[in-house]
């Protein structure tokens, strides 16, 4: 079995300094992934190299067998096969939750008026928030405001989903709601990489677990063993951190 | 929303009440015919706007319109382009901050002798005016979008053109609306101005032709009109605002 995401000694810097050194992993269709490690670690720089909203300086990324580093793809296309649920909500302020869901199926002409909202509709009722279509942005909740989130990436009808600490900027008590949005997809077979602090969402969640420092990834491993038996000494000093706190 | 709206009406006019009951003091204060009491004004107002004042002042709104426009539309694109490309940024920036302190006012006689006597050197001060304002308020609100937005714009796949329509132009929407509704003051006012020289028909040629007719029942209609256009043109900006900034309006709801 090919994996659907391959990435080969992935290089980035920005300007001097050398935020990704190295990463090389292989992630199969239907895996979901949660990427774990210290700030400043290079697992968002990571996240955004594939589907190249930051552009790698060197290596290779193949999604779907096909290479999207290589000069001349059309990254847009391939874009639109890959969601991306962000920390910030960024959903479009003028626009409503029903109209922010359709927006991008409707611009790019995948579907026409009708479809797109039927599928917004039905996005919105999975996401639970059906009776929330004509409400704008700035009168939902950041928990709501993110579960609308990843209803227009997955308008997209995307293979991959990517996750950039969805839950970091939410209220505890909203943290929830997206993470069983979360646990959905993740059991409908979507294959999802997951930068994360929530430990508990990693454990119950995850495939793998890829712990990364440095810019690279220092170790990886089912949940299982990554949280009781690390074998990195720096895996298990910044699990004690965040799991005592 | 209605309440708000009776509400706004109130106010609208207890300060109509407010700006005749300072005017009627001031007239029999100063006791000069220079200053006509309201009633004779607005009785005057009604008699002449239909044959003649409807003119002038039909003459320099269309005047301040284009200009207001043509201001908008060039300013927000330049500003647009100087808040993406940091080349057009470190470009055209200095060239802003130089050139706007000038007061550009004076250079009416230059444009004059370069586009003649018509309503082109009038419409080309107010832009070489108001302008700079406009680019400003674009450039500003581009780089005020975060970088996140624009993160998640391109990652549901959409095209450049695409992202200055949902992204771009709502951002810096209400900034130009409100640039609008600051430069709509000096916009009229160097209109006055400009309708001062070499102009039959204008506004500001009708009140300072009145007055040196000593006609100061006309010359006072002619403010009263002035007045009540600058008003008029305020509301439709809010109107405006009202359509194509919903979501602003409704965030201030909260």
């Amino acid at each position: 079995m090919t994996a659907q995401i391959v990435v080969k000694n992935l290089h980035k810097y920005f300007g001097k300094l050398e935020v990704l050194k190295g990463i090389d992993i292989e992630i199969n269709k239907g895996e979901v992934i949660c990427v774990i490690g210290p700030s400043g670690s290079g697992k968002s720089t990571f996240l955004r190299c594939l589907n190249r909203l930051e552009e790698p300086t060197d290596g290779e990324i193949v999604v779907d067998g096909e290479t999207i580093t290589a000069p001349g793809t059309d990254i847009n296309k391939i874009r639109r096969h890959i969601g991306m649920v962000f920390q910030q909500f960024n959903l479009f302020p003028h626009l409503s939750a029903k109209q922010n869901i359709m927006m991008a199926p409707l611009e790019l002409k995948i579907k026409n008026k009708k479809e797109a909202e039927e599928k917004a509709l039905e996005l919105l009722d999975r996401v639970g928030l059906s009776e929330k279509a004509d409400v704008m942005p700035r009168q939902l909740s950041g928990g709501q405001q993110q579960r609308v989130a990843i209803a227009r990436a997955l308008a997209m009808e995307p293979d991959i989903m990517l996750f950039d600490e969805p839950t970091s900027a939410l209220d505890p008590e909203m943290v929830g709601e997206v993470l069983a949005v979360m646990k959905e997809l993740a059991s409908m077979g979507m294959t999802m990489v997951v930068v994360t602090h929530e430990m508990g969402f990693a454990r119950d969640a995850a495939d793998r677990v890829i712990f990364m420092d440095e810019g690279i990834i220092m170790e990886e491993a089912v949940p299982e063993e990554m949280f009781t038996n690390p074998k990195n000494p720096r895996t298990s000093e910044f699990l004690n951190k965040v799991l005592t706190t | 929303m209605k309440i708000m709206k009776s509400f706004k009406l109130t106010k609208t006019l207890y300060s109509f009440i407010f700006v005749l009951i300072f005017w009627y003091l001031l007239h029999i204060s100063v006791k000069t015919a220079a200053i006509p009491s309201p009633y004779e004004t607005i009785v005057n107002f009604v008699e002449i706007f239909p044959q003649k004042l409807s003119l002038h002042l039909g003459a320099s709104m269309g005047r301040v319109f284009l200009a207001l426009g043509i201001s908008i539309v060039l300013g927000s694109m330049i500003g647009i382009w100087t808040g993406i490309s940091p080349k057009a940024d470190s470009m055209i920036s200095p060239l802003v901050y130089l050139l706007y302190p000038i007061p550009k006012i004076a250079f009416l006689p230059i444009l004059m002798i370069l586009f003649g006597l018509g309503d082109l050197p009038k419409i080309l001060l107010i832009v070489i005016i108001i302008i700079f304002q406009f680019t400003m308020a674009a450039r500003d609100g581009v780089k005020e979008i975060p970088r996140e937005l624009t993160y998640s714009v391109k990652s549901l796949g959409l095209t450049k053109p695409q992202m200055y329509l949902h992204l771009v132009i709502p951002a810096i929407l209400p900034k130009i609306i409100t640039t609008a509704r600051i430069s709509l003051g000096a916009a009229v006012s160097v209109l006055f101005f400009a309708e001062n020289f070499a102009t039959t028909y204008g506004i500001g040629y009708f009140i300072m032709n009145q007055w040196a007719m000593v006609n100061y029942k006309e010359m006072f209609s002619g403010i009263l009109a002035l007045s009540l256009a600058g008003f008029v043109i305020f509301l439709i900006i809010d109107l405006i605002e009202n359509i194509v900034c919903k979501w602003v309006q409704q965030g201030r709801q909260e």
